[in-house]
């Protein structure tokens, strides 16, 4: 039997981090670099655990599927990342980001946690500025900050519209002075297909080498999987196109728990749909809502152009549902009014799937230098993809599937429910609840990565007893025939129909029906009709190549085999919970006003689900005790 | 729909690094203006898998032009006929019914041909590995403000931190040089007072680095700047040379 201990250390919040790493055990310096760890993926939080833990002493051993550690989808995001440092004297402090991200996530995520994410923040900024990433300055030299969604102080520190790309390349930095050095043994084009698990200890993974296609062996003390969010699920999102569940999915079946699958985050500021030959939706950062004004005709059927409808009959919708936050509501918030908006007949552009984002205000009020240095490279974005000019007619658009707050289970010290498998970033649940605010990504993955698996590896590490494990060991030889034949399997269908196919298939499901607003019939109707097509899948899929070579289309047939069944347990999940909260909006579940309706009495748990077969899991429930923040409707009004 | 287009493309295709490429001829149909390039080649690659065929090997991720794998040589140039972007970037309403496309890797010695249309760009991340960093390890750092830096410094140093490393500017130049790609680097964090420490060796040991590689000399020819995505400036090359001169002059630890 499954018991989840969240181990959040007892005492004063403000004190649970730091009497933590006092009781934490340590290794002895000189015995460090006996100990291997693995990190899978080389995003914000793999490259800063990697470059953090080699610095410590220990060897590690790095794998990612890209051709370098630099490619990572950190690297897109654009608007900034948070820090409680309170330098514009706005009245920030640790608890007010505490209570923001708590209160963003829509409580349900742990107050010990992210009172830690908020604790740290600021000590992440120090150490990216001592890396030399450029972060925006004033002209006195300090650093400059912008407003982001669900905030009324201005915290986010930034680099132009490159924040994450800066970010990276800073752990990117790190990470490369350490394989320099000979600490990290950097493998690329390597993908994670199997974890080994000794004695009930994950000792290391099976990864195929994307140029050979062999399968290779590594052990290991302890694994650290840092592989990201699974949003390309829905097959069309904001996601890079390589983007997948596997690593953590393979995981989950060996195993760890997975929790609050259905907690997705749908963006609210991304480009609209051009058509069916679109491969995937590109997001424009939330910070053009500081400026932008949102807004949708008055009358349903409206087609006139954007600049002849006058202003009494516009209808600024954020700012006339949420006065206080106006257009800065937070993004699950901001998402839905624009479905409703559409779905009341008042969306705009030729599909009518897309509303107005306006700049015409703010330029009038601070000019066009401003406005240009602010999002000048956003603007000229916008333009590339759509052929509209920003600065003439307001841009377009819409909501699209973003990033999975859902994702392994792991207590305090980032452990999953497999002893030495650690869990970092998007790939875990740990600290946004059931909405993430903006900018709290590349907070939450550099936390995790540079200042908190650095010291709990080593209380797992210190306190474990450990038998000599090799590659020669028989579980990975277990492990790698198994992959070998799924290989085999997914290449000897030779069906009818491609991959991609069946994945639009799929994120036809799941956009439609585990997707903004979800309701127990269609919730219903998904889970078979992702079975059926699951079946349909593994008969009649046609995946060319072999697997001795460079196979793109082996590539991506194995990633949507496990889209297909991790697609299930989020409508499991969905079905489950019975409240609306943050990004999880059931429809039968909601005030008269259309707002989400949290069930606290019943709700208050974090879902925790053991994979037994494809299609059939057991629940295992955290309840989440509030101490410091008792819930209250989340009102941004 | 109406606008949508028919093109022949000439794609380059190639087993493996030791097998012989050569051109091989397609048709594409009905491809939407709206569509990217890539997504173009999606609609090539699903028929090709539809048939069974193996479909043409590219590299390709964020789709937003800032992961920097996407390459491609189209109609003779990195990225394609536009300024300033990337080829994920690029978008078929630049493009005509009829058109005959030429699509290649990038061409250069120290970026061997893996299959198709990708190649290794691995020498650049291991001229990162030789010093393209601030040697600071997690913790123990000042407090951000401490540091000041004026907004000019700051806006040079983002200037050429902007970076995405796709070699674009290798696969332009007739040298194969990577001046720019580490003129950037070099740049980036000489202009900033946490890069100042270790300034002079920074640049010798990346240069150094970077010959052994096989890259090629710069001869000035400015190709790298005119195919750049990201518009990184040939003065990051000119201030390369000045920190590299200057190292040999002041700097204690000079290499040979």
């Amino acid at each position: 039997m499954i018991k989840l201990d969240s181990k959040i250390p007892k005492g004063p919040i403000e004190d649970k981090w730091t009497s933590h790493k006092f009781n934490m055990k340590l290794v002895n310096p000189a015995n460090k670099r006996k100990y291997d760890v693995i990190v899978v993926g080389t995003g914000l939080a793999g490259a800063s655990a990697a470059a953090s833990l080699a610095e410590l002493g220990y060897n590690v051993t790095v794998l990612t599927y890209h051709d370098s550690p630099r490619r990572a989808h950190s690297i897109a995001a654009q608007g900034g990342i948070n820090a409680a440092k309170n330098y514009p004297n706005d009245g920030d402090s640790i608890r007010r980001l505490f209570y923001d991200t708590l209160k963003g996530g829509d409580y349900r995520a742990r107050e010990g946690n992210v009172y830690r994410l908020a604790e740290v923040s600021n000590n992440i900024i120090d150490q990216c500025v001592a890396q030399g990433v450029p972060f925006a300055r004033e002209y006195g030299g300090h650093l400059d900050n912008r407003s982001f969604g669900g905030a009324l102080v201005s915290r986010t520190f930034y680099s132009r519209s490159i924040t994450g790309q800066q970010l990276l390349l800073g752990a990117y930095s790190a990470l490369s002075r350490q394989v320099g050095l000979g600490k990290i043994k950097m493998f690329t084009r390597r993908e994670m297909l199997g974890l080994t698990v000794i004695d009930g200890q994950a000792r290391g993974v099976v990864a195929r080498n994307l140029v050979t296609g062999e399968i290779e062996s590594y052990a290991a003390h302890a694994v650290c999987l840092a592989t990201g969010g699974y949003s390309r699920v829905f097959f069309l999102s904001t996601n890079a196109m390589n983007c997948n569940t596997t690593a953590i999915w393979r995981a989950h079946k060996k195993g760890a728990l997975f929790a609050n699958p259905c907690f997705t985050q749908i963006h609210p500021t991304c480009l609209p749909l051009h058509g069916e030959q679109q491969s995937k939706l590109t997001l424009m950062s939330e910070s053009l809502r500081n400026d932008g004004r949102v807004w949708v005709p008055l009358k349903p059927g409206d087609k006139r152009k954007p600049n002849e409808i006058p202003e009494e009959e516009r209808d600024y919708i954020l700012e006339r549902k949420y006065p206080t936050y106006g257009n800065l509501a937070p993004r699950d918030i901001s998402s839905r009014a624009a479905k409703e908006a559409c779905d009341a007949g008042k969306g705009v552009g030729e599909t009518g799937q897309a509303v107005y984002l306006d700049f015409a205000d703010a330029i009038k009020r601070l000019g066009k230098k401003v406005i240009e240095e602010r999002y000048g490279n956003l603007f000229e974005m916008y333009q590339l993809i759509t052929a509209e000019n920003p600065w003439e007619v307001p841009m377009r658009i819409y909501p699209a599937p973003h990033y999975t707050m859902g994702g392994l289970w792991v207590d305090y010290n980032l452990m999953s429910t497999i002893p030495g498998l650690f869990v970092l970033g998007e790939a875990n649940f740990s600290d946004h609840g059931a909405n993430r605010l903006g900018a709290s990504a590349l907070m939450q993955g550099l936390a995790d990565g540079y200042f908190v698996i650095p010291y709990t590896i080593g209380d797992y590490l210190a306190g474990t007893k450990f038998t000599t494990v090799k590659t020669d060991h028989p579980e990975f030889k277990k492990e790698k025939d198994a992959v070998a034949d799924m290989t085999k399997r997914l290449l000897s269908i030779k069906g009818k129909r491609t991959t991609d196919d069946i994945h639009r298939q799929l994120g036809r499901i799941m956009w439609n029906k585990v997707g903004m607003a979800r309701n127990e019939k269609g919730l219903k109707e998904a889970i078979q009709e992702i079975r059926e097509l699951r079946e349909e899948f593994w008969k009649n899929v046609n995946v060319p190549g072999s697997a001795e070579d460079l196979n793109q289309a082996l590539e991506r047939a194995g990633r949507v085999a496990d889209f297909l069944e991790l697609g299930e347990l989020m409508a499991v999940d969905a079905l489950d919970r019975n409240e609306s909260c943050g990004g999880h909006f059931r429809e039968e579940y909601q005030y008269e006003d259309g707002e989400a309706k949290r069930d606290d009495e019943n709700y208050a748990y974090v879902a925790a689900w053991e994979f037994i077969n494809p299609g059939q899991w057991n629940l295992h429930k955290e309840q989440l005790e509030f101490e410091y923040l008792k819930p209250t409707v989340r009102s941004y009004k | 729909m109406s606008g949508n287009m028919n093109l022949t493309l000439k794609i380059w295709r190639q087993a493996n690094a030791n097998a012989v490429g050569g051109f091989v001829t397609f048709n594409v149909k009905n491809v939407s203006p709206d569509s990217s390039f890539l997504e173009m080649l999606d609609i090539l690659n699903e028929e090709l898998e539809a048939k069974g065929e193996d479909p043409v090997a590219f590299e390709h991720d964020c789709r937003e032009g800032i992961c920097g794998a996407c390459s491609l040589v189209i109609n003779g140039r990195p990225h394609g006929p536009m300024e300033r972007i990337t080829t994920c970037q690029l978008h078929m309403r630049h493009f005509k019914d009829g058109d005959t496309i030429w699509i290649e890797p990038f061409r250069a010695k120290a970026f061997p041909v893996i299959k198709d249309l990708i190649v290794d760009r691995s020498a650049f991340d291991k001229i990162i590995q030789a010093g393209g960093f601030i040697s600071v390890d997690t913790g123990g750092v000042p407090d951000a403000n401490a540091i000041l830096i004026s907004k000019d410094a700051i806006e040079k140093a983002t200037d050429a931190a902007a970076c995405i490393g796709c070699g674009a500017c290798v696969a332009a130049c007739k040298n194969a040089s990577a001046m720019l790609f580490v003129s950037a680097k070099v740049s980036h964090l000489a202009v900033l007072p946490q890069g100042q420490p270790e300034r002079y060796q920074r640049v010798q040991a990346m240069v150094k680095k970077m010959d052994e590689l096989g890259f090629g000399s710069c001869t000035n020819t400015y190709a790298c700047e005119a195919e750049c995505p990201k518009g990184i400036s040939v003065r990051n090359i000119a201030r390369l040379n000045r920190e590299y001169f200057n190292a040999k002059l002041k700097s204690e630890n000079v290499e040979a």
